[in-house]
């Protein structure tokens, strides 16, 4: 469905006199029905992948096709086929939930009997049917983003190319739009989210994970955590920021990370819990408990950034014009 | 407790606190305390209570019913003097956007009355803790997400209280300046300051070493985040990935209702992921296997997992909204 090369984009700017390239050497397939998931901090290049993927934003080297369409060449037919929310509220904050989607349906030329039928069945979809008066402004911000994911399936596209969909709604919300994507998931349309949360990323069928405009990782989410070398032991004692300190210490021990009332160690074998375990009771610390536990995809991204950033990894590269 | 080297005694005591504006209620009738050096997470969807609640431990909204205790003071005599003992970053950025990060930072540790030597200590030591050494002198606008967020953080700090408040500080932040910024929290909790903190992200929430869920106003649930997922969610998860999702939901949700499939207590398709929560994942797992083994679905990523506080939080609020429902 999707085919990437070599793409990259640099954004120049004359007045720096300088230019950052948001994404560099990507090269993806994705194919239909997947709901793939772009994973990355703030500036890892997601945003600018997605709008380049849309047709929106031309690439500055490499090629991209979608549904067969060359994304330069052919960017009006991608439009027309695919879904595209935005990061931020795309739609007008002073019209209604109808009249925007009345709006939207004439972009897109749905019209007649079929209009009002598919406007029906996706306020049904989205649950938004209550609030078809309400001025877009007034919705909270999880309507809001099921009023745009709503705007997106209107042309009943294919694909869909959503941008962080789910940042600062709520968790109630969040949970309300990942049912309508699963539904979309499971009735076949491709699914390509970017997102900032590490759980959402475990719900994909496959996770990209991006840092400085480049794609670290890619493969199923089970496949990324088994990537993670070594093993992870859960230790609760009496004082974890003891713990915390002797084992930062350990030669053994890959990293050290805390959650809550959990100190997750990734070790290089599990085996050395007694060793650890001697380590902490010689420096004071009570052990509850120190057992196996199955990696997160959080472990996981943490521990291949700071990988990345001490090896291969150079910073956003600044080109002097 | 990440440190023990203190004594327990409660910071926060709130008792059947309440505040109305007008017909509506935003806080009805919490109870709970906050041991010194805690880190407590106050959890809730937007508009539950959340920031009200911090606003009147602040001293700065008096309650309409109940008593808070905030560092042995009631909140409604709060003295200056009290308040001096307390930090406060709030949702929105708070920092003047045209003054430099020192200049920020002298302008607030001024305001809480610190100057001289102990100025420039505290502000060294928040340029230290924050990482912000050689940006002194750019503007916030210039800073990214993370670097602004822990800025003003250490101005909620430079003048050392006992209890620092923290009203949604990560919205918004990605994964890595949120982890880091979590570092400073329990750098901060471990010498000794109570840390309140109010999100709506759960994976954040897990971080915290206790827990209180409000949800329209209401305190629905507290306790460690392992014991909230214990009581609430007993049991565990077999969390698969099927190749093909709707025809493996069919058969498990199938081989479910006919209760064929170990002792299974419900299955659900979230994103690509079928979740069967169960009470023995060990003889459900094996059950789960064959049924998708003889009916030829194939399926990866199969992996036995404790049920999240997420879960466990819409189950919450499930058992909330079902009576009324019902009426």
């Amino acid at each position: 469905m999707i085919h990437i090369n070599q793409l990259e984009r640099i954004f120049r700017s004359r007045l720096r006199r300088r230019s950052v390239t948001a994404v560099q050497d990507l090269t993806l397939s994705i194919e239909p029905g997947e709901l793939f998931g772009l994973v990355g901090p703030d500036g890892a290049g997601k945003t600018t992948t997605l709008r380049m993927l849309a047709g929106i934003l031309k690439p500055t080297s490499g090629e991209a096709t979608v549904n067969g369409h060359d994304i330069v060449k052919e960017a009006e037919a991608i439009k027309q086929e695919l879904g595209y929310m935005a990061q931020q509220f795309g739609l007008y904050p002073d019209l209604t939930v109808d009249e925007n989607l009345n709006f939207i349906c004439d972009v897109f030329d749905v019209v007649g009997d079929a209009r009002e039928q598919r406007i029906q069945e996706l306020l049904d979809f989205t649950n938004l049917h209550d609030f078809r008066q309400r001025r877009a402004r007034q919705l909270s911000g999880g309507m809001q983003k099921k009023l745009a994911l709503t705007a997106a399936l209107v042309h009943r596209p294919k694909l869909l190319l959503l941008d962080e969909p789910t940042t600062g709604v709520d968790p109630v919300a969040r949970r309300e739009f990942w049912d309508i994507l699963t539904e979309l998931h499971a009735s076949g349309s491709t699914v390509i989210v970017s997102t900032p949360y590490m759980d959402e990323a475990e719900r994909c069928n496959r996770v990209g994970l991006m840092y400085n405009g480049r794609l670290m990782v890619c493969d199923t989410p089970g496949a990324v955590k088994r990537m993670l070398p070594g093993a992870v032991l859960a230790l609760r004692a009496d004082n974890l920021a003891a713990a915390e300190r002797v084992l930062k210490d350990m030669q053994q021990v890959i990293d050290v990370q805390p959650y809550g009332d959990v100190l997750s160690v990734i070790v290089t074998d599990h085996g050395d819990s007694a060793a650890i375990e001697a380590r902490l009771s010689e420096a004071g610390v009570q052990v509850e408990s120190l057992r196996p536990a199955p990696p997160r995809l959080e472990e996981a991204f943490i521990y291949f950034v700071r990988q990345y950033a001490a090896n291969n990894h150079r910073p956003i590269e600044e080109v002097r014009a | 407790m990440r440190n023990n080297n203190h004594n327990n005694q409660n910071v926060i005591e709130v008792h059947s606190l309440k505040k109305m504006f007008g017909s509506f209620t935003a806080v009805d009738g919490i109870s709970f305390s906050v041991p010194r050096g805690q880190i407590f997470g106050f959890l809730g969807p937007n508009g539950s209570g959340k920031t009200t609640t911090i606003r009147m431990l602040l001293g700065l909204l008096p309650p309409t019913d109940g008593t808070a205790i905030v560092l042995g003071h009631d909140v409604r005599k709060q003295a200056l003097s009290v308040r001096a003992r307390l930090g406060y970053m709030s949702q929105k950025f708070t920092l003047y956007n045209d003054l430099t990060v020192i200049e920020n930072l002298k302008f607030y540790g001024r305001g809480y009355g610190l100057h001289n030597r102990k100025l420039r200590e505290r502000i060294d030591y928040v340029l230290e803790m924050a990482n912000l050494k050689g940006r002194e002198h750019q503007t916030p606008p210039s800073l990214s997400g993370g670097w602004r967020q822990r800025l003003a953080l250490g101005a909620a700090i430079l003048h050392e209280p006992d209890i620092v408040f923290l009203d949604e500080p990560t919205a918004g932040v990605d994964p890595l300046s949120r982890r880091a910024f979590w570092d400073l929290l329990y750098d901060i909790s471990a010498q000794g300051t109570t840390i309140f903190v109010t999100t709506h992200y759960m994976d954040e929430a897990e971080h915290c070493e206790n827990l209180g869920f409000i949800y329209y106003g209401r305190l629905i649930a507290q306790g460690a985040p392992g014991t909230i997922k214990s009581q609430h969610l007993p049991g565990e998860v077999i969390q698969l990935t099927p190749v093909h999702a709707a025809g493996a939901m069919q058969a498990l949700t199938a081989a479910h209702e006919a209760g064929n499939l170990g002792d299974s207590l419900d299955v659900s398709l979230y994103g690509a992921q079928i979740h069967i929560m169960t009470r023995s994942a060990a003889t459900t797992a094996d059950a789960v296997r064959q049924m998708l083994d003889r009916a030829n679905l194939a399926y990866n990523d199969f992996d036995i997992i404790p049920p999240s506080l997420e879960d466990a939080f819409i189950r919450l609020v499930q058992a909330q909204n079902d009576p009324v429902h019902q009426r």
